[in-house]
């Protein structure tokens, strides 16, 4: 039998609906009334039972702020780490054992600030992994000071004659950084939200989700992101998301135009044929086929010994 | 000479070839049953620059590089020749740093082997009277001339140990059989033919000197090996499969060495962003059920600091390492230093724990990696081994069945989903990961994956279930568990056959040294010549830094009338762990620092102990700092 039972269990078993991946247990949410972050946990625990997976074959690795705390309130195996250094815990983990299903999610300022520099190599490498960024242009539970995201001009505590600096383009970031799967969706678009975190978990690779969620507390300046155009739907909009050049016009387009108030959502950018780094590392042989964390359960195993390479040392 | 023993330098610039030619002489020494010892001294540059590497070769074992040296074997930096101008060597307006910047530690009777093709000994204007001075014996050679003759220019080093060899009346053979396993076709022929032509131009000149090799033969055999390996080695056969790194002078010798075997032993080496990354890489595939491993150097291991918070708090295994070198901000990169010792028992956020381990040879490296993961796995805490650069690069003669032991992949505290099912949950069906109250403050870990074990590990404080929980009860029930564990560890290691700690010399002597860390070997060497002049010395070499290991250094102080501290930086680090977890002998103990970018030397270790034994206070030279006692 195998050491993780769990893993591969979900496809079978019909019991699994949102309700397995809500913890039971106190403290429930305390993201503010009318917080963005309740929709993507709400599209998390959607998207769940659409791919088959349950809760025990699940990691769900986040930062810190309002948005570290979706781990508390999403019930998986969980690790609530530490400021910005969630994708390297994530990924490490994918690594150790490939069959686990690896999500990772973080804040504005925790994924495309303090973290903006594991962001661009685990998207550069390609994980197969999942990366939730709730964007709400602010930072929340340090009590609203400017973020990466927030528009030039934004006055904070922090900033009180108004940002001098442009916010970052998380799309066009990602994609120049080499993410195979890159969308925006918004809180106020459950459904889509729901499709899209389906879409990216099934993904085979690193799939990157910029989720517009909609601060009341400290950013009521920002657009609420209403009303959204999706891309998808939208016969103003048609271009191939599996071709990079249109993809990073679009991008360019969608991320100027949230700052003109108008908020673009969807899938702007999806390779299906770049392998995942962990097909690439098994294929140079740096990596085994078989999950590393079930070698340890295994006592059948022959675990070679530092003795036979001590010829070099003769 | 002293004894039967050698002591061979070969000096150059680096890029220069000095590392791989003195690896093969020592090698070849040592399969001609000799001890070895190697000090390597390089710049942090990649070509040019003055570099030496020493071989101690003896009859004995030896523990140190010891002092001065036998036989220099000058070549010249051919790399920073300029062809254009007048094809001859050039170190800026230094032209003969080979042989100027390596006399004053050459011994009385001495011998020098220069390249005369490259190295003009006119250009050192004392150079005949500091000869005639110290009865050294000069042979210029020229070694380019002859490599290009009988082959390329590039083999004068191969024509310089051939020169070595006949001087000291060394056979060829041991060298051919390594050139045999290093190389073919064309490159092993050429070489062989270097090595015998310049052999015999030597060897058929008269020498006046009396220096030759010794000759010995060990009673087991031996691998040349360096306190880097040993860490790798003891990680690999304690079954960790996963590295995390981002390469740092001296530290990257550990990760390459452990990122050449991984792949082959079917583990994940990972190069990274930053150290930040690595640590937090190494946290997450420990999670989810590796054996997993990072490391730096100073600068490198400040980033870490945050992560290895995170490790404690969750209460993940991990193992770091850090070879510290000359600090602070990035210092001096390829020299060491013991500076970082309070980097490393007090870094990171709040009261955290950590255990750290600080190995004084490379044998204890090994061991004391391997020590490193049981720990890590068993108790769930973070463990550091922190060595040096010396340890990390001195090659040694080490007996081969010191790394014959069996591998222990054991997880430690994790348990089977068997043991999940029946385990404490919570109601809503988490799993218990972090219960309140087990005896040794260990609280058992589930795998992601296993079925029925999911839990959060949060590094904010949490309950029992790792959710977030700021109640003054379940904070404090957390801490004084995760505090307990440090007991725990040290009941463990206390309980172990043999002491991690080493002492050294008659047991009822009067006087003490205390020493950590890579000084161990060149201590005990001081206490073997103060022993034979009529001193009463003893030392302890301490290697379980965090824990301490407070009752046997109580007991090694109360034994004694004095002590003295021997570290290398200038803050007595060492010496004030002692007082701080000892809360004692503050008159006791005196300090001896050395913090110029060289280890010290056994005669610095005795000098610095008469003088504080008849009560002097001046230090054996201007590169050593005396530190007295309270009270003194």
């Amino acid at each position: 039998m195998s050491a993780f039972s769990a893993i591969g269990s979900g496809e079978q078993d019909e019991e699994i609906d949102r309700d397995a991946f809500t913890p039971g247990i106190e403290p429930q949410p305390t993201w503010c009334p009318g917080c963005g972050d309740f929709g993507v946990l709400k599209a998390l625990k959607g998207a769940m039972p659409e791919v088959g997976r349950s809760p025990d074959e699940t990691l769900l690795v986040t930062g810190i702020g309002c948005s570290g705390k979706l781990s508390s309130y999403f019930d998986s195996y969980g690790m609530h780490s530490i400021h910005g250094r969630s994708l390297p815990v994530a990924r490490a983990a994918k690594l150790a054992n490939p069959d686990l299903e690896v999500i990772a999610a973080g804040g504005d300022g925790d994924g495309y600030g303090i973290g903006g520099n594991h962001f661009m190599h685990t998207a550069r490498e390609n994980h197969d992994m999942t990366y939730i960024v709730f964007n709400n242009e602010i930072f929340g539970l340090t009590k609203g000071q400017t973020s990466p995201t927030s528009p030039k001009g934004h006055k904070s505590k922090t900033q009180p004659h108004g940002s001098a600096k442009d916010p970052v383009r998380p799309l066009s970031m990602s994609l120049s950084a080499g993410a195979s799967y890159i969308a925006r969706t918004a809180a106020v678009n459950p459904r889509q939200a729901t499709e899209i975190i389906t879409e990216a978990i099934e993904h085979d690779g690193f799939a990157h989700i910029d989720f517009l969620t909609q601060c009341p507390t400290w950013n009521k300046d920002a657009k609420q992101y209403v009303p959204y155009t999706d891309v998808q739907q939208s016969e103003d909009y048609d271009f191939d998301v599996t071709d990079r050049r249109e993809a990073a016009e679009i991008m360019h387009e969608t991320e100027d135009k949230l700052h003109e108030g108008e908020v673009l959502t969807g899938r702007f950018y999806v390779d299906e044929n770049r392998h995942s780094y962990g097909q690439e590392k098994r294929s140079t042989g740096e990596m085994p086929e078989e999950p590393l964390a079930e070698r340890y359960f295994d006592e059948d195993y022959e675990w070679e010994r530092s003795y036979d390479l001590l010829d070099a040392h003769r | 000479m002293t004894g039967s023993e050698l002591i061979w330098r070969i000096a150059g610039g680096s890029g220069d070839g000095i590392d791989s030619t003195s690896q093969n002489f020592t090698k070849a020494l040592m399969r001609a049953g000799l001890h070895v010892f190697t000090h390597r001294h390089y710049p942090s540059r990649i070509r040019g620059g003055h570099t030496y590497v020493e071989v101690r070769a003896a009859d004995h074992p030896v523990k140190s590089r010891g002092d001065g040296y036998d036989f220099l074997l000058a070549l010249g930096d051919s790399f920073a020749r300029n062809p254009q101008a007048s094809g001859e060597a050039y170190y800026g307006n230094e032209e003969a740093k080979p042989l100027s910047e390596n006399l004053d530690e050459l011994r009385e009777g001495g011998v020098i082997v220069y390249d005369e093709g490259l190295l003009d000994a006119d250009e050192i204007e004392d150079f005949d009277e500091r000869v005639e001075e110290n009865d050294w014996h000069v042979y210029p050679l020229d070694l380019r001339g002859l490599a290009r003759e009988h082959g390329r220019e590039i083999m004068r080093n191969t024509a310089g140990v051939a020169a070595t060899a006949a001087l000291i009346g060394m056979e060829t053979d041991p060298f051919e059989e390594l050139m045999n396993d290093r190389m073919s076709g064309d490159i092993l022929e050429t070489n062989i033919t270097v090595l015998e032509e310049a052999y015999e131009e030597v060897d058929s000149k008269d020498f006046s000197h009396d220096i030759e090799v010794p000759t010995g033969s060990h009673d087991e055999e031996q691998v040349l090996v360096n306190g880097s390996h040993g860490v790798a080695y003891g990680a690999l056969d304690e079954g960790c499969r996963f590295i995390a790194g981002y390469p740092m002078t001296p530290w990257t010798d550990v990760f390459t060495t452990m990122s050449q075997h991984l792949p082959e032993f079917g583990g994940i080496s990972e190069q990274v962003e930053d150290e930040i990354a690595a640590a937090a890489l190494a946290i997450g595939a420990s999670h989810a059920g590796v054996k997993a491993m990072s490391g730096s150097s100073g600068g490198g291991f400040a980033l870490m600091s945050e992560p290895l918070g995170l490790a404690e708090m969750t209460e993940t295994p991990l193992v770091l390492v850090e070879a510290m070198r000359a600090g602070p901000s990035t210092g001096m990169p390829t020299k060491p230093e013991q500076g970082d010792l309070e980097h490393v028992l007090y870094t990171s956020q709040g009261d955290s724990n950590r255990v750290v381990f600080a190995p004084g040879t490379v044998e204890e490296c090994y061991e004391q990696s391997r020590e490193a993961f049981r720990i890590a796995y068993e108790y769930q805490i973070p463990t550091i081994i922190a060595i040096d650069q010396k340890l990390a690069g001195e090659l040694v003669s080490v007996p081969a069945s010191v790394f014959d032991r069996e591998p222990n992949p054991d997880l430690g505290s994790v348990l089977t989903e068997e043991e999940i099912s029946e385990a404490a949950h919570h109601e809503s069906g988490k799993y218990n990961r972090f219960q309140h109250d087990p005896e040794n403050g260990v609280s058992p870990r589930t795998i992601p994956g296993q079925s029925g074990g999911r839990f959060l590990a949060s590094g904010n404080e949490h309950t029992p279930q790792g959710h977030i929980e700021e109640d003054p009860d379940n904070r404090v029930a957390q801490v004084d568990r995760r505090t307990r564990k440090l007991e725990a560890i040290r009941d463990d290691l206390d309980g172990k056959e043999t002491s991690q700690q080493t002492p050294y010399g008659p047991e009822d002597a009067d006087h003490g040294i205390l020493v950590w860390g890579s000084q161990q070997g060149t201590v005990e060497e001081a206490v073997d010549r103060l022993n034979d002049q009529g001193e009463s010395v003893k030392s302890l070499g301490v290697s379980d830094l965090m824990p301490y290991p407070k009752e046997e250094v109580t007991e090694f102080l109360e034994s004694v009338d004095e002590c003295l501290v021997v570290e290398m930086n200038i803050t007595a680090q060492f010496r004030g762990l002692t007082q701080k977890e000892l809360g004692r002998f503050g008159e006791k103990m005196s300090s001896l620092l050395k913090y110029n970018g060289n280890p010290f030397e056994p005669a610095e270790v005795v000098e610095g102990f008469e003088i504080q034994i008849n009560g002097g206070d001046e230090p054996p030279n201007a590169q050593v700092r005396i530190e007295p006692a309270a009270g003194d």
